[in-house]
């Protein structure tokens, strides 16, 4: 079976139009979609499914959010880690006060709050940009954490402050906090980064997505033509918001299953912030690779260390660590700012020429 | 008349002369400054419908800042601008975007990592009106609009023989497809007026030819106006109906191409040191 397009003659817009000009790449990404539903909840054991996929997963939606901010709109953010934070506690309050919201409902909502968080944040863009944006957004960074860790509003003033995840179900089957089953958590965090990446992929497709473009590659030709540069980022940052908020939410009820600031700290927003740049500006498939990328290296140069047996102590590997990401990083912006994706894009074109590459 | 008579007009008689409606564009006593640089000082004139009008005049006359005037890019301290019925101190960027005046730039301003498609694209967004529920789902009204829109601009793309590159993001593409990118983009808002900064310039003698011959048809099959900035005086006294002489900021002249090549300040002040 050969990887072209040639051959593959569009007989409509409409097809031409469509999320994959390429057949094989449909199919690609539905027989991976379709192995995530069918084959990985069976085959995974509990390691796989909750230390490995399920964080990866969630990095993957924040990873989304950032992308569409920084990649697609040009607006550089620092804030991812207080945008998820947002979404965790708002997400929480939800649902303790009204415990009949069902789970999918309450994140959502999550996400909303961290949108609207967002959009305040998402002001001062007007007037500044680059550096000075992100010098912003960090102010956000530190100011939402401040918040949510001194105020017991957030955490209906329980005593240790940091509350539990509640369980909640689906169909009966929990979904949420500790109790709730590698696998089901694993399903319901798999089908919002689908849904979420569906719905990514379309914005960026049509119209709303190219106005972010426009904004991000030549903002005054952009408002030339009709485009308000303020409308325009503010919907950048509230969606991108919303998705760190969902993400957050998850990562809270899913994954660490504790409501705490600190999973939420300057780092991570550093972390999403690699996974876009090593996975791809300006790339939704880009988003996943970079987030499995950057979360799995750590684990993986660790593992790597016990299985040969190599007398590495564990800060040394930590060290190494920090120098494989600042090389990848470097590597990344300097070379292939179009990161992972585009990688992936440069294999496919040498397939598309193969076996003739002349 | 047939682009073709207008292009090869003989040197003595240039273009044919046209007759035009009533003003769809009128400045008036404008005046713009930056800090002590007066750019543009007491111009008016006219822009009639229909017509091919050109700017003209040395560097640092004050045409682009004059363009930039006409669409809001930059606000005149002096005078006023007529469109639409209104009379505006200054005309609001929106406001002449989507009332239909489209332009291009003197350097290129395309949206670099975007492909020909995207480009022509946006410049549909005021077009488009679906919101972000039907955008997020990119299926029933929104797909309509979409693939409505797609339409007119492959219509565009056909046009200006750019199929070859519809897909290719534009910072990759040579200098004079660039341009005609940029014009592409400008011609999918459906313009009433278009502004063209120096469009042929940096452009060999064929590009030249190809890029009056978009102009000219533009004009003739869509009955756009068009205020056009161009130095080679050739290009501009075969296509324009009406050319406008700047210098130092202050309108030197006014009228036909015959008259203005006539008229003795123009001769001393622009053709006398001509490019060609
Ligand atoms: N944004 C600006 N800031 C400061 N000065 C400007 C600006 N735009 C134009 N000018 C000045 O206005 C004058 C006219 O410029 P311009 O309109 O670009 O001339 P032209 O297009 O006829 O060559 C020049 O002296 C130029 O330096
Ligand atoms: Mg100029």
């Amino acid at each position: 079976m050969f990887y072209r397009e040639a051959g593959i003659f569009k007989t409509s817009y409409a097809s031409d139009q469509a999320l994959f000009r390429i057949p094989l790449d449909r199919l690609f990404v539905i027989g991976v979609v379709a192995a995530a539903y069918l084959v990985v909840p069976f085959v995974g054991d509990q390691y796989w499914l909750g230390s490995i996929l399920l964080p990866s997963l969630i990095l993957s939606i924040a990873a989304l959010g950032l992308n569409i901010l920084t990649g697609y709109c040009g607006q550089v953010s620092l804030g991812t880690g207080a945008f998820m934070a947002a979404g965790a506690f708002m997400a929480y309050k939800f649902a303790s006060n009204i415990t009949w919201l069902p789970i999918p409902v309450v994140i959502v909502l999550g996400g909303l709050c961290a949108a609207a968080i967002g959009v305040a944040f998402g002001l001062p863009s007007l007037r500044i940009k680059g550096f000075y944006l992100a010098v912003t957004t960090l102010a956000a960074q530190f100011f939402l954490l401040w918040l949510f860790q001194k105020i017991p509003w957030f955490v209906n003033y329980s005593i240790a402050g940091v509350p539990t995840a509640p369980p909640r179900e689906i169909f009966g089957i929990l979904v949420t906090g500790a109790e709730a089953s590698p696998a089901a958590r694993y399903l319901f965090v798999l089908t919002f980064a689908v849904v979420l990446a569906l719905v990514a992929a379309n914005l960026v497709r049509g119209r709303i997505g190219r106005t972010w473009m426009a904004i991000r590659d030549m903002d005054i030709a952009a408002e030339l033509i009709g485009i308000k540069p303020l409308n325009t980022k503010l919907s950048a940052f509230a969606v991108s918001s919303f998705y760190c908020g969902v993400a957050g939410a998850l990562w809270s009820f899913c994954y660490i299953n504790t409501v705490e600031a600190s999973a939420f700290d300057i780092f991570r927003s550093f972390m999403v912030l690699f996974m876009v740049i090593v996975g791809g500006l300006g790339s939704i498939l880009g988003s996943f690779l970079g987030a499995f990328f950057i979360f799995l290296l750590p684990i993986g140069l660790n593992n790597a260390v016990t299985t040969f047996g190599l007398p590495i102590a564990t800060e040394t590997i930590t060290y190494i660590e920090f120098m494989v990401f600042g090389a990848l990083i470097v590597f990344f912006l300097i070379v292939e700012p179009h990161g992972l994706a585009r990688l992936w894009q440069i294999v496919k074109e040498k397939l598309r020429l193969w076996p003739f590459p002349y | 008349m047939a682009e073709a008579e207008t292009l090869n007009a003989p040197e003595v008689g240039g273009a044919v002369q046209r007759t035009f409606g009533e003003p769809v564009l009128t400045l008036e006593n404008i005046g713009l400054g930056f800090g002590g640089v007066k750019a543009i000082d007491g111009v008016s004139f006219e822009v009639r419908r229909g017509e091919i009008m050109a700017i003209i005049g040395p560097n640092g006359a004050g045409k682009s800042s004059m363009l930039n005037c006409i669409n809001g890019f930059y606000k005149p301290q002096v005078g006023t601008i007529t469109f639409k019925g209104r009379t505006m101190p200054a005309m609001d960027p929106h406001f002449a975007a989507s009332n239909g005046i489209a332009r291009t730039f003197q350097n290129i301003a395309l949206f670099r990592g975007m492909s020909t498609l995207d480009n022509l694209m946006t410049g549909r967004v005021l077009k488009m009106k679906r919101g972000f529920f039907w955008q997020a789902l990119h299926w029933g009204p929104a797909q309509k609009e979409e693939l409505e829109n797609r339409a007119y601009v492959e219509h565009v793309i056909d046009f200006l023989e750019i199929q070859a590159i519809r897909r290719t993001p534009v910072g990759r593409l040579p200098y004079g497809l660039q341009k005609r990118v940029e014009l592409g983009r400008a011609l999918a808002m459906e313009p009433e007026i278009l502004l063209l900064d120096e469009p042929m310039a940096g452009m060999n003698v064929e590009e030249k030819q190809d890029m009056s011959r978009f102009i000219l048809e533009v004009n003739e099959e869509f009955g756009t106006t068009i205020v056009l900035i161009e130095h080679d005086m050739g290009v501009v006294m075969d296509i324009s109906d009406h050319v406008v002489v700047l210098d130092y900021g202050r309108k030197i002249a006014d009228g036909t191409p015959d008259e203005v090549r006539a008229n003795q300040q123009v001769i001393d002040a622009y053709l006398g040191v001509s490019h060609d």
